[in-house]
């Protein structure tokens, strides 16, 4: 079993930089959601929910067909799909259409998808530049990071941070005022755009019945991405798909007022094959790339299928109280917070990732905020005893199993267990509210030592219950009233 | 083949076989509002606003054209081929290029132009959005290169909300490869949530509602 990265976290949870960056972020977009939630206009927020939750569950309930609807009507507006079982076979594909079409400069914008895969860095190992677009995820190009947040990637970086990567990166001189780091953004990219033969772009929803890719953004790098280059490749999950145009009234509705309160994102693109003849502009060849990547895997459990619901929105990231402290870049893949704790080890096997479904406090506000109601703690529970059943094959859990065997021994025996809870009595509490983080010595060993560092005892009782107990029965009046 | 691979592997994973007839999808939710014009037109200037763009009620073309001639002023404009802008007067105004059919000719003029002038196909009320579907008459690039969007559209197409859109164009397919919805100023939040506009996009948007067209 892999575990926790600790010393890393600790190192996150001692950075008050990053903390204020993760904290101050996170609570503005939690503001913005429950704002957006309070307007009237989206009174029916709840039934809209559910039917989202509805919708994915038909989906994925008869992929199959919708996969191959998508694809015939696709094909009828003059797009091509390609399959790609992983990584590799959409590299492959990218790579090869780059140099069959001559192209040398890909411009990309924001993809979930394609960072799951790292394709960029593919991509690039074969001379084929490869732009990041999106200005948090060119800022996280730049430094070479990974994103830290599904819909802010460099949510981690304060503005000081940008500035002193755009000074050593580009060359420009130190501007700490986000508003002219934005410009030099927008300069730059601008002409990798106009130079540019491939635009990149992931998929919010494929719409079966009309063979359309939706692509939703704010900034307009990913309309840039469809608008301009002569080719543009879509590549996206096979969960992505959704029956008909119509049903994007539901899903536009929940995703942006989940995501960062707004009640429709400022761009929504519709995209449905290549310009056609009489239209002005637009790419020439349309490319949609359907990527498996173990979702195949998910979609077998009929309860954890929910996980592929996800419309990567984000909000359960911001709810969570891990995700909060933590940060994205202490989860192990790109998916991180609540969502990344569900899917990360079905995609990667339980004992790769066992620890995961363990860091949370099973509080709930993520299924709470969830658009589409994934049950994420129910699943959280599923893969805990999946992860037990697992160590328990692989005989690692034998400690474990010794300690609660010792447990329940100590349980039927009333006389020893009178005794142990005797001589917690003999804890002196150094807080002034009675509790403390001296744990018995007896205690504090082994396995338990390093649970017990990160929690306080609660003081002894003056008496305990089995004396109050015993008490009461003989009549006695420091028992309490009779109930 | 990956193709065939991959499907398979989602038949066996629900259980289903090749050519089997999907199950009924649950109805299409689409709650169309009844607003009258007027409070069309206020919840649009509304919406539009708190997103920083600016709406202006023509009561004519004329006064369509006079709003256009002003916010172009000694700048350059690049309009669409829609119908609407001529019969407006505002593709015939100093300074603003149009009838451009060349991909590559418009996107350089469009590229240095410091106005785009479109018609957008409807607006929708509530949230303050335009929608463009791409054809002769709208290319992508014009509401997308210049830094200011300015949008002339007939208040007769200005309708309640998404819902009313896709009640009316069940499937946009069927008409344009793009159909794209605008919705205010392009903006980013990316560096630690700090609003800004005109990132790629526009950073500023007017939009006139002519009545009576």
């Amino acid at each position: 079993m892999v575990a926790p990265p600790l010393v890393q976290i600790r190192k996150a949870l001692d950075d008050s930089g990053l903390q204020s960056a993760i904290y101050s972020s996170t609570a503005r977009l939690m503001h913005k959601r429950s704002s957006a939630l309070a307007d009237p206009l989206a009174g029916e927020f709840q039934q809209w929910r559910e039917q989202a939750h509805q919708l994915k569950k038909h989906t994925l309930e008869n992929l199959d067909y919708y996969l191959e609807l998508f694809e015939t009507r696709l094909a009828e507006r003059g797009g091509k799909v390609i399959y790609a079982r992983d990584g590799g076979e959409v590299a492959n594909f990218v790579i090869k259409l780059c140099k069959d079409k001559n192209a040398r400069l890909l411009v990309k914008s924001k993809s979930m998808t394609t960072e799951e895969i790292d394709l960029r860095e593919h991509v690039e190992e074969q001379q084929i530049e490869t732009v990041e677009t999106d200005l948090g995820e060119w800022i996280v190009q730049l430094a070479r990071e990974r994103p830290s947040h599904i819909v802010a990637p460099a949510l981690h970086k304060t503005r000081y941070d940008v500035a002193a990567l755009f000074t050593e990166k580009l060359g420009v001189e130190r501007e700490d005022v986000p508003e002219k780091q934005t410009l030099i953004a927008r300069r730059t990219l601008r002409e990798k755009f106009l130079a540019s033969d491939v635009g990149m772009t992931g998929a919010n929803y494929l719409v079966a019945e009309s063979g359309s890719v939706v692509v939703i953004e704010n900034e307009g790098n990913a309309r840039l991405c469809s608008s301009v280059p002569r080719i543009q490749i879509a590549v996206a999950g096979i969960e992505k798909l959704i029956p008909r145009a119509a049903d994007l009234a539901t899903f536009l509705k929940v995703l942006g007022r989940s995501a960062t309160g707004q009640p429709l994102t400022v761009y929504t693109s519709f995209l449905t094959g290549p310009r056609r003849e009489a239209e002005i502009d637009g790419p020439e060849e349309f490319y949609v790339v359907l990527l498996d990547n173990g979702r195949t895997k998910l979609l077998a459990d009929r309860n954890k299928r929910q996980s592929l619901y996800c419309i990567r929105c984000g909000a359960c990231l911001n709810h969570c109280p891990v995700y909060r402290k933590i940060g994205g870049h202490n989860y192990p893949w790109v998916y991180s917070g609540p969502i990344g704790a569900i899917i990360t080890p079905q995609y990667h096997g339980i004992m790769q990732e066992a620890w995961l479904p363990y860091a949370s406090s099973l509080c709930g506000a993520c299924a709470e905020v969830c658009p589409v109601k994934i049950d994420i703690p129910q699943i959280l529970l599923d893969l805990r005893a999946e992860a037990v059943k697992a160590k328990t094959r692989e005989g690692e859990s034998r400690l474990e199993r010794l300690g609660f065997r010792l447990w329940a021994w100590l349980m039927s025996h009333p006389r020893l267990y009178e005794m142990s809870s005797l001589m917690r009595g003999s804890v002196s509490p150094d807080e002034a509210n009675g509790w403390t983080s001296q744990a018995p010595a007896l205690l504090n060993v082994g396995p338990l030592r390093s649970w017990l560092s990160q929690r306080d005892l609660p003081p002894a009782p003056a008496k305990t219950f089995r004396r109050l107990w015993r008490e009461r029965s003989a009549g006695g009046s420091g028992a309490g009233g009779n109930s | 083949m990956a193709r065939d691979h991959i499907l398979h592997k989602v038949r066996t994973a629900i259980g289903r076989s090749a050519g089997q007839a999907p199950a009924e999808p649950p109805p299409v939710m689409l709650h169309v509002r009844e607003w009258p014009q007027q409070e069309r037109i206020h919840l649009f200037s509304a919406a539009l606003e708190r997103l920083a763009g600016k709406t202006f009620v023509a009561a004519s073309p004329e006064e369509a054209r006079k709003y256009a001639a002003d916010l172009i002023a000694a700048g350059s404009a690049v309009a669409s081929n829609a119908p609407f802008l001529r019969e407006c007067g505002i593709a015939g105004l100093e300074n603003v290029r149009t009838g451009i059919h060349d991909p590559n000719e418009l996107r350089n003029v469009c590229a240095s132009a410091g106005v785009g002038v479109t018609s957008a196909d409807y607006a929708l009320a509530d949230t303050g959005t335009l929608v463009m579907l791409a054809s002769p008459a709208e290319a992508r690039v014009v509401s997308l290169l210049p830094p200011v969007h300015l949008a002339v559209v007939p208040a007769s197409r200005l309708l309640t909300g998404l819902d009313e859109l896709f009640s009316i164009l069940p499937d946009p397919s069927a008409s344009t490869s793009s159909m794209v919805l605008i919705t205010g100023p392009s903006r980013t939040a990316d560096i630690e949530q700090i609003l800004v506009r005109g990132v790629h996009g526009p950073g500023e948007i007017h939009v006139v509602l002519v009545l009576g067209c």
